[in-house]
This record gives structure tokens, C-alpha cells and sequence, in this order.
């Protein structure tokens, strides 16, 4: 049997190391915090890049002992996947203690450093792939991506069925088939290799089975569980999360944030609902009689049922079930509530059905499992469908929240065009709460407020300062917007409501200067001078003059939780020492350091094989081989591959943003998308092949990148109209829709880098076949680059501003290619 | 006389010289030790007056939110005297005098002296207070407040880290710490009302119990953060009517606003 070209292992290493990192990024956040599992996993995503350069540096031993290279490689990570990452677990990491503690920074290193070793090994193989079969580069590259995108939404289903740890075994017992399946497309004959394939497969599943997760003793979930007699009663896994249920038989669990100082009653029995070893809620034992649930009446949000009859009631974010409890205590008739996750539901509706009293089995309480925006586009906003009262509480912890670890995440829940949809779906008297956190000095609220007041001007809303109240405890604060202006009934009813529970007005219409600020003192009255000055003449000025970024965030920059200013952070540096660490928002410095890190990492693998190069060239020209050559234009290859990097990326993740505002579940769009990006563009590649034999290369480059500029010059323009109006489509139709509009764009995408490498795989004088490691390097590194430059350019310019520049970096890419390969 | 020595035998004879040279040798060797371990209390008193300058440094430059430019003088006599380094792991002994959080182990933290400062100062105490503390941890904050009132009441909910505590507040002679192993919810109703109340434990809310045990004109402090760095304090003040009202108080002198608002 002759060997074959690798290209079915090529397909599966990629699917397994793209499920791997998926995998990093889910055990990271149980284990540790998302931010910093994001910041680890971009910096091991350079293994990509080392992979480039070391191939570059050792191209001519490997490639001569290919046949035992390639299949080693893929043992190596399948291996190293499991050690690597059990090795990493054991590492006593502290995110909190690296602004003192320098070992923190040596440990971070460590982390870092251990997780490329896996990405190192399999960017290596297909490197190494590439290089050997230089006239096969579109095939190779088309069978990564294939295997890449069938890997992103196989590792979603896989985190459906089992548990993040089982998922770890099998991804490296995964690795180890695909070096048996290279081992067969090479047809190698050692015999030692099946039994040796064995052997670690069995290493791997022993050593994998008996290893558990090791979450860091500061997570709540740890911390709960060092209470006497406190034990974890149920655990379920989702790519949403991992949700633990800890029963407190000893001491009662007592989890009800912004509880009035006047309130009297001990809140009911509680099991804790934890997902990813953080972020509590309750699950709470149903009451016997109503009068039990008074104490939800002495919260902040519990402000609307005093105002009026609420009788049609819209909960976002369902969870234990807290706020249909409110709701319930209140006498509302018809509860809708809406719940991301359908675990969550399901424990409430079986195991823990008794426990909450079949709350969400009952008559009158629908639960709907779907975002609230994907929710609403699926009701009309005729009367009937209207509602009352939309209410959404704390939809994240505190800790995260306030130390601002969501920087960095889109949220579509709270931008300006997702109000403006709320109150829409109200009923002509009907309102809009929002509970946040209340942090020191104000955010959260501030920037709600704004947001409120441009999502009602755009609704055309008349005396705007008529339809907003906020109102405070020491802990949360309760933004009411209504549909029409308060009435003078309604403010006598808040200012006895919060007078009886020792809330603060910071807001009503009409309210003067000393009525705030009395119960919950700040150093200044900051609500009301803020909410003021935001609907006052001077916004704008009050904006800029902020310490924190209080703009509205809006779907192209759906980042609320992101409040930095870059003037800001002098100032913040010099008070670290005080505690001034946690008025820096986290998410986004971590972005910031990501990426420089990135950088300069970079900037190191890409020179490194440069200098090889050139002592390499210095011996060729000795030799008098170099006269027929024509040397490689490395500043112009350099630039090729980097934009290309950059690019792929930068339109794939602004898309990617796109589609998941229509097909709104995250994980489900998340999956969906990337996956039909990675396919269409294998595809692409895979065809590009084919068009080159009847084509000039330079005609179908011309071609494809025509085809990324103009489609996403085209989706710039009609994406937004087409999906308002295809918004109310069954979810089936809405995926094929997006499958079909993302085809033909990832199909154009997939084809500039393999034919780039292609032309220095055919490059005669073999000059160009060695530098074909190098622009793949050059190519990781910027990749890594792109996914971490995409969110910070998002933040600030928004998603159509990336797009943009990727279809300026793409035309700039078509400039160059004819001379990538031309002599200087 | 000559009779009871040979009554004695040679092993007991030997085995008494040996105790003899024993004992002189411990006897010259005793200043030897004593000397050493004075030098090292010495090193960490040194430390300590560093570590209290630092706060000190820190109290100034944050005085507009604390309304003063100094701490209450007792408070930092405590500060300078307590041994902070007996309340963490011996393997961070030489870290416990920098102005940082540190880890106790079980999860726990022993907070910034900065921070533990500014919380004993905004208790306003005064000597024949009597003090409730939710939250033992390692006991640096009880053995704080054990300097300036006359009686500390203090409940830990883990274990391990209770009873280590307790047995730390033995061997250093705090007598007038009484601390035990329990939910704090409750309070501690037998010794209710307190002066003041100081609730270190996370608690996603003030329990009513405790409010309720805080005497009329009495103060109750919450830090309000993560284990490691204290975001905000939260003063409860209970006027002698018993109203309640709440004062939050930035620890980092940081005003939002530059403008003219």
C-alpha cells in the first residue's frame, strides 16, 4: 500500500485541538475566572506561532524523517493535553495577588508556557504537513479548517453529554486516533507503534479518571463548602456552565442581596445554585403560606407592585426562581419568565420540583428557554402580548461585576436599540425595572440611565425626564422606566415605599436636592447629581467629564460592562496601594496586557527563523547557488500573512457578533457560526486548488478577495434591515438563512492563504518551500493578535468599524500578492 | 554516707552526671537564646513601626474621604504593638508587616493593615466597649480591637480556622477575647448589646439580628469586596432613636467627577 497524504489526521487533529481550546476555556472558568481564562488561552493560541519557527529552524531534519515526525507529534499532544493542563491545575495561581505577590507573575508564566506545549505539537503537524507536501497546501489547509469547524461544534455537543473532565480524557484519547489514523494514511510498519498507541491511551484514561478539578480555594463554591455540614447534592454540565446545588443543612443558606436594613423576617430555607463554582443564586423552599415571601417585598425591585396592578409580568432571568417568588407574593396572575439555560429549568422542574413548590410547572408561569430578545421577537407587540411589568434583577455577581471581570463580554441585554425593544413590549402604563449592583463611585446605574434616556428618545418619547425613576439601597439600585410619565399617585407611592425600607430617591420627576442622599450616604449625592446632569443640557460635558465611561453601549458595541478611561488610569495606579486596584476596570487591562504580551512574543517568533534564514542564505550564496535564485521579498511575505491573520479574524468575529444577535442563544449561535465560518472557508480552500489549475493564482485572489470586499460591504448594509425584519422567523429557518448568507463570504475567506502559500510552494528554485513554516508562524502570531485586537477596537470604534478595517487590510493583501514572491 | 553511695550503682551515677552537664549546658546556653529571640522580635518591631508608617502615609493621602489626617493615636498603638506575624503561616512570617492582603489558608485572608486600621478608627471606640466581630478569621482584627476595649466577642463559621484562632488568642495572653465556632447571623445574643459590630464574613445582606443587637449610637463596619482587596466600607450607624442609616466610604481617595456638577 503507497502512503497517502495525511489529510484525514489533519481533519481530526484539528477538530480535537480546536475542541481543546474550547475545553481550556471551560475548565479555566470553573477553576479559576473567565478574564484570566481568556488571557491564558490567547497566549497558549502562540503555540501557533512557535510551532511556525521551531518547524522553520529544524525543517530539514524533521522533514527527512517526516514518517516518524508527524505521527510523534500527534502522540506528543495528545499527551501533553491531559499533563499539561492536570500540571497546570496544580499550580497555585492567584489572580488577585499579582499586583504584590511577584511569584503570581512567575506562576502565570508557568500556566502559560505548559498550555502551549499542547497547540505547539499540533500546529507543528500541520506545519510540518504543509512543508512536506508543498503541491497539496490548499487540500492540507482545506482539511484543517474543515477539521477545525467540525471540532467547534462537536465540542458543544460534547459538553452537552458529559462532564468537562470526561471531556478532557476523550480529547486526548481523540488525539491518540488521529496518529493511528496517520499511521495507516502513511502506512507505517513499525510494530511498536499500535501497542505503544495503546499503551498511552490507557496511561491517558487511568491518570484522567482519577484526576479531579482542582477549583481555587477563593471561589464561592470553595468557600461554601468549608461550612460544617455543607455538601454539593447535585452537579450538571452544559456548555453554559457547570451547575453544582449545595444543600446547608447546619447553617442555613441566606442569599437575598439589597434586603432592606429594616427588614425582620429570615429570609426562607435555601439550596445554593452555583455555576461554575460561582455566581450564587437560590433555589428557595416554597412557602407554606404566602406571607412567608414578605421579605422579597423589602427589595428595591419590589418597587413597581406598589405603584400599580401588576397583573402580566416578564422575568429575564428565571434562575431559582427569586423573582417569579416577588412576583408570586404580589398576586401577579400571568408570569412569563425567561431562562438562558435549560439546565437550570430542568433541575427546578424534576429533582428539585418538590423543593420549589413545581414553581415552574405552574398554571399561570410560563418559562421559556431562549435570551429575552429572542424571546420578544418571537411574540407580537399587539395588546395582548403586551406587558406590565419586564423585569430584570442582578444578572451577574458582584465580586465579577465590581472588579469589572465583564469588561470584555458582549452583552445584548442592556445596549440602547435592547430598551428601546423592551419598552416597546410594554403596556401603554407599563414598566421597565432594572436592578445593578451599586458600586463605589457609580457606574452601573449611571450608564443605565443614559442608556434609558437614549432608547426613549429614539422612541420619541416627549419630557423624557417623566418616564425615569431610580431609586437605591446600600446595594442595589432599581431603575423604573414607564412607558407614559409618572403620575403624581405614583411618586407619593415611591417615596412611601422607600421611606418604610430606608431607600434612597435619586431620581423622580420633580425631586429636589434635599431629598436625597439620606438613608445610604455617599460622599456626595452622586445618583441624583448624575441622573441630573445626564438629562440636563450639559450631558455631553458630564460624559466626558466622568471618570468612567458612562456612554450607552449599543449592539455594534454591546459592552456595557465596560467603563475604563484610559485618562483615568495615572490616577488609579498611584492609589493601588489603597485598595485602587478594583476601581481599574480588570477585564479590559487584561485585554491590554494580552495583547502586548502578544506582541512582543510575536515580534520574537517571527525574527528568530529570519536569522536562520539568513546564515542559510549566506551559505548558498557561498556556494555561488544563489545566482539563478530569485530571493523572497520577506518584508512583503511578512506583511501578507500578518494582514491575512488579522483579517480572517477580525471579519469572522464581527460577523460572528452579527449572527448572534439573530440567532440570539450564544452558545447554540456561537457553535453554529463559527463552525459554518471554519467549513465554508475549508471548502473555499479546498476549491481554490482547483480554480488555479485553469486560473492564474493572481485572477483567483482578485476573485476571492473581490468576494469578501463586496459581501461585506453588501451584509454592512443590509444585515441589520434583513434580520429586524426576519426577526419573528422560526429558529430553524433563521439558522439556514445565516448559513446561506455566511457561505459564500467564508468560501472567499478560506481561499487567500493557502494560495499565498501555494505560490511559495511552487516557487522553483525552492527558496520559497522554506519559507512556508515562516508565514505560517507569522500567520498564528497574528491570528492571536487579531481575535485580542477585534474586542479592543470593538469596544471603541464598534463591530462595522473592524469589518471595515479588515476589508482595508484584505485590499492591501490583493496589492501585495503578486510580489510576495517576486525578487527585491 | 559512704554506705548509701555504694548503695548506688554505676548506671544511676552515670545517668546523674549526665543530667548534671545537661543542665549546665542549657543554663549557658539560655542567654544565647533569649538573645536571639529578641533580636527577632526586635526585627519585626522594626517592621511593624515601618508598616505603621506606611498606613499612616496612606490614612493622609486619603483624609478627604476619612474627615481626618490621622488615625486615632490608641488605634495606631495598637497597630505598632499586636504581632501581626503570629496570625499568618509561618512561611509568610517575614511578609506579614507589608501593607498587602496575605492567605491564611481554608480559603481565608488576612486583610490589609491599611484597611484594618481605617475599620477599628470608624468604630469610634472607647475603653469600656464591648465589640462583636462575625468573622474570626485569623484573628488579627480581634487581637486589634483587644487593645482598646475591654472585652471582644468574635464568632468564626469555619472550623478549623476558629479553634486555630482561639488557640492563637491563648498563647498570646488575649484574655479579654472570647470567641467561639457558629453562624453568625445570630449575633451573640447572651452578651448583646454591643458598642460596636464588625462583620468581615461575606453575607449577601445585614442580618436584622445583628442590627438589632447594636446598641443605640453604636457603629457596625462591613468591608465590602473580594478576599483580597477591600472595594468599599460600609458604616452602619444606629442613632440614639435607633434609626439606621448606612455610609459608604471609599478606602482610595477618588473623586468621579472632575468637573463643576
Amino acid at each position: 500500500m503507497s502512503q497517502r497524504i495525511p489529510l484525514f489526521s489533519i481533519s481530526l487533529l484539528s477538530a480535537t485541538a480546536l475542541g481543546y481550546e474550547v475545553l481550556l476555556m471551560r475548565l479555566f472558568s470553573i477553576i479559576q475566572w473567565h478574564h484570566f481564562a481568556y488571557m491564558i488561552i490567547s497566549l497558549a493560541l502562540l503555540g501557533y506561532g512557535i510551532s511556525g519557527t521551531l518547524i522553520a529552524l529544524f525543517q530539514k531534519q524533521l522533514l527527512k524523517h517526516f514518517n516518524f515526525a508527524y505521527p510523534g507529534l500527534l502522540i506528543l499532544f495528545s499527551l501533553s493535553s491531559l499533563s499539561c493542563y492536570l500540571m497546570v491545575q496544580q499550580i497555585p495561581f492567584n489572580a488577585e495577588e499579582i499586583f504584590w505577590d511577584p511569584h503570581q507573575l512567575v506562576y502565570l508564566l508557568s500556566i502559560f508556557l505548559l498550555l502551549s506545549i499542547p497547540f505547539i505539537f499540533a500546529a507543528s503537524a500541520i506545519c510540518l504537513a504543509l512543508a512536506q507536501y508543498p503541491d497539496y497546501i490548499s487540500r492540507i489547509y482545506g482539511m484543517d479548517l474543515l477539521g477545525a469547524g467540525a471540532g467547534s461544534f462537536a465540542i458543544v455537543l460534547l459538553l452537552f453529554l458529559v462532564f468537562p473532565m470526561t471531556a478532557l480524557i476523550l480529547i486526548a484519547l481523540l488525539g491518540l486516533f488521529s496518529a493511528l489514523v496517520a499511521a495507516r494514511e502513511l502506512n507505517l510498519k513499525q510494530r511498536w507503534l499500535t501497542p505503544g498507541i495503546i499503551i498511552a491511551g490507557c496511561i491517558i484514561f487511568f491518570t484522567g479518571v482519577s484526576s479531579t478539578l482542582n477549583i481555587s480555594p477563593y471561589k464561592e463554591l470553595s468557600q461554601i463548602l468549608r461550612i460544617n455540614g455543607t455538601q454539593i447534592i447535585r452537579q450538571n454540565s452544559s456548555p453554559l456552565g457547570l451547575l453544582s446545588i449545595v444543600e446547608s443543612p447546619v447553617v442555613p443558606l441566606r442569599h437575598v442581596p439589597g434586603l432592606s436594613l429594616n427588614n425582620l423576617q429570615e429570609p426562607l430555607a435555601q439550596l445554593g445554585l452555583f455555576t461554575d463554582a460561582g455566581g450564587m443564586t437560590a433555589i428557595t423552599r416554597y412557602p407554606r403560606q404566602t406571607g412567608e415571601l414578605a421579605y422579597l417585598d423589602q427589595l428595591t425591585s419590589a418597587l413597581p407592585y406598589h405603584l400599580n396592578n401588576i397583573q402580566r409580568l416578564l422575568v429575564v432571568g428565571a434562575g431559582g426562581g427569586s423573582d417569579i417568588l416577588q412576583a408570586q407574593y404580589h398576586q401577579v396572575d400571568n408570569i412569563d419568565a425567561v431562562e438562558i439555560n435549560a439546565q437550570v429549568v430542568d433541575l427546578l422542574k424534576n429533582e428539585f420540583a418538590e423543593y420549589s413548590g413545581k414553581l415552574y410547572q405552574q398554571q399561570n408561569i410560563k418559562v421559556h428557554i431562549d435570551d429575552v430578545r429572542g424571546f420578544l421577537s418571537t411574540i407580537g407587540t399587539d395588546k395582548k402580548t403586551q406587558f406590565d411589568l419586564i423585569q430584570i434583577s442582578l444578572m451577574d455577581s458582584f465580586s465579577a461585576s465590581a472588579s469589572g471581570l465583564y469588561a470584555l463580554h458582549e452583552s445584548y441585554l442592556y445596549t440602547q436599540e435592547a430598551l428601546q425593544n423592551y419598552i416597546e413590549h410594554l403596556s401603554a402604563d407599563g414598566y421597565l425595572a432594572i436592578s445593578r449592583w451599586v458600586k463605589t463611585p457609580p457606574r452601573d446605574a449611571l450608564k443605565m440611565f443614559a442608556t434609558a434616556i437614549k432608547a426613549l428618545q429614539q422612541l420619541d418619547k416627549k419630557n423624557i425626564n417623566q418616564h425615569l425613576l431610580l431609586i437605591r439601597s446600600w446595594q442595589i439600585s432599581t431603575l423604573l422606566i414607564k412607558n407614559s410619565a409618572f403620575t403624581e399617585n405614583e411618586i407619593t407611592a415611591v417615596k412611601s415605599f422607600c421611606q418604610q425600607r430606608s431607600f434612597d430617591i435619586a431620581w423622580y420627576p420633580g425631586i429636589s436636592k434635599n431629598e436625597v442622599n439620606r438613608f445610604n450616604i455617599f460622599n456626595q449625592a452622586y445618583f441624583y447629581q448624575g441622573a441630573g446632569a445626564l438629562l440636563g443640557e450639559h450631558a455631553e460635558q458630564f460624559l466626558q467629564e466622568y471618570k468612567y465611561y458612562l456612554y450607552p453601549a449599543t449592539d455594534d458595541q454591546p459592552f456595557f460592562h465596560h467603563f475604563f478611561k484610559w485618562s483615568v488610569l495615572p490616577e488609579l495606579l498611584s492609589l493601588r496601594g489603597q485598595g485602587g486596584v478594583l476601581l481599574m476596570e480588570m477585564g479590559y487591562l487584561i485585554l491590554i496586557a494580552t495583547l502586548l504580551l502578544a506582541i512582543a512574543a510575536s515580534i520574537v517568533l517571527i525574527l528568530l527563523p529570519l536569522l536562520a534564514y539568513r546564515k542559510t542564505q549566506s551559505v548558498s550564496s557561498a556556494n555561488g547557488s544563489s545566482h539563478n535564485s530569485s530571493p523572497i521579498n520577506r518584508s512583503k511575505l511578512f506583511l501578507y500573512f500578518f494582514m491575512i491573520g488579522l483579517a480572517f479574524l477580525f471579519i469572522e468575529i464581527a460577523f460572528m457578533q452579527k449572527f448572534i444577535l439573530f440567532l440570539h442563544h450564544p452558545i447554540y449561535s456561537i457553535s453554529i457560526v463559527l463552525a459554518a465560518f471554519l467549513i465554508n472557508a475549508g471548502i473555499g480552500s479546498t476549491w481554490s486548488r482547483y480554480l488555479v489549475k485553469n486560473y492564474s493564482y493572481q485572477k483567483v485572489m482578485k476573485w476571492a478577495i473581490s468576494g469578501i470586499i463586496v459581501l461585506s460591504l453588501l451584509y454592512i448594509v443590509i444585515l441589520n434591515p434583513l434580520f429586524s425584519w426576519l426577526i419573528a422567523l422560526p429558529i430553524v429557518f433563521k439558522i439556514v438563512l445565516s448559513l446561506i448568507l455566511i457561505a459564500p463570504l467564508a468560501i472567499c475567506m478560506g481561499m487567500p492563504f493557502p494560495l499565498a502559500l501555494s505560490t511559495l510552494g511552487d516557487n522553483t528554485d525552492g527558496q520559497g518551500q522554506a519559507y512556508i513554516p515562516w508565514a505560517w508562524g507569522v500567520n498564528g502570531c497574528a491570528s492571536v493578535i487579531s481575535a485580542v485586537l477585534a474586542s479592543i477596537l470593538a469596544i471603541h470604534l464598534g463591530f462595522t468599524v473592524v469589518i471595515l478595517i479588515a476589508i482595508s487590510l484584505y485590499y492591501f493583501c490583493l496589492l501585495l500578492f503578486p510580489g510576495i514572491c517576486i525578487s527585491q | 554516707m559512704h554506705y548509701f553511695l555504694n548503695k548506688l550503682n554505676k548506671h544511676t551515677i552515670r545517668a546523674c552526671l549526665t543530667l548534671l552537664v545537661l543542665s549546665c549546658l542549657l543554663l549557658v546556653s539560655y542567654p544565647a537564646q533569649v538573645s536571639a529571640s529578641s533580636q527577632e522580635d526586635l526585627n519585626y518591631m522594626q517592621k511593624r513601626q515601618h508598616m505603621v508608617r506606611l498606613i499612616e502615609d496612606d490614612v493622609r493621602r486619603t483624609s478627604v474621604y476619612l474627615d481626618k489626617e490621622a488615625l486615632d493615636p490608641k488605634v495606631m498603638q495598637a497597630m505598632s504593638t499586636v504581632p501581626r506575624h503570629k496570625f499568618v503561616p509561618e512561611n509568610r512570617w517575614d511578609d506579614a508587616y507589608q501593607n498587602n492582603p496575605l492567605p491564611i489558608g481554608h480559603g481565608q485572608t488576612i486583610s490589609q493593615p491599611y484597611i484594618v486600621a481605617i475599620m477599628t478608627d470608624l468604630l469610634k471606640l472607647s475603653e469600656h466597649d464591648k465589640v462583636l466581630e462575625i468573622g474570626t478569621g485569623s484573628g488579627y482584627q480581634a487581637a486589634i480591637l483587644a487593645k482598646l476595649v475591654d472585652q471582644v466577642y468574635s464568632i468564626e463559621i469555619i472550623k478549623p480556622l476558629g479553634l486555630q484562632a482561639a488557640r492563637l488568642f491563648k498563647q498570646l495572653d488575649y484574655k479579654n477575647i472570647s470567641s467561639k465556632v457558629g453562624d453568625g447571623y445570630y449575633g451573640w445574643e447572651e452578651h448583646a448589646p454591643f458598642d460596636a459590630i464588625i462583620v468581615t464574613a461575606a453575607a449577601s445582606h445585614i442580618p436584622h439580628p445583628l442590627i438589632k443587637q447594636l446598641k443605640p449610637g453604636g457603629h457596625m463596619m462591613i468591608p465590602v469586596g473580594s478576599h483580597f482587596i477591600t472595594q468599599q466600607l460600609l458604616l452602619v450607624t444606629k442613632a440614639e432613636d435607633g434609626h439606621i442609616t448606612t455610609k459608604q466610604i471609599l478606602p482610595v481617595r477618588f473623586v468621579p467627577l472632575t468637573g463643576d456638577h
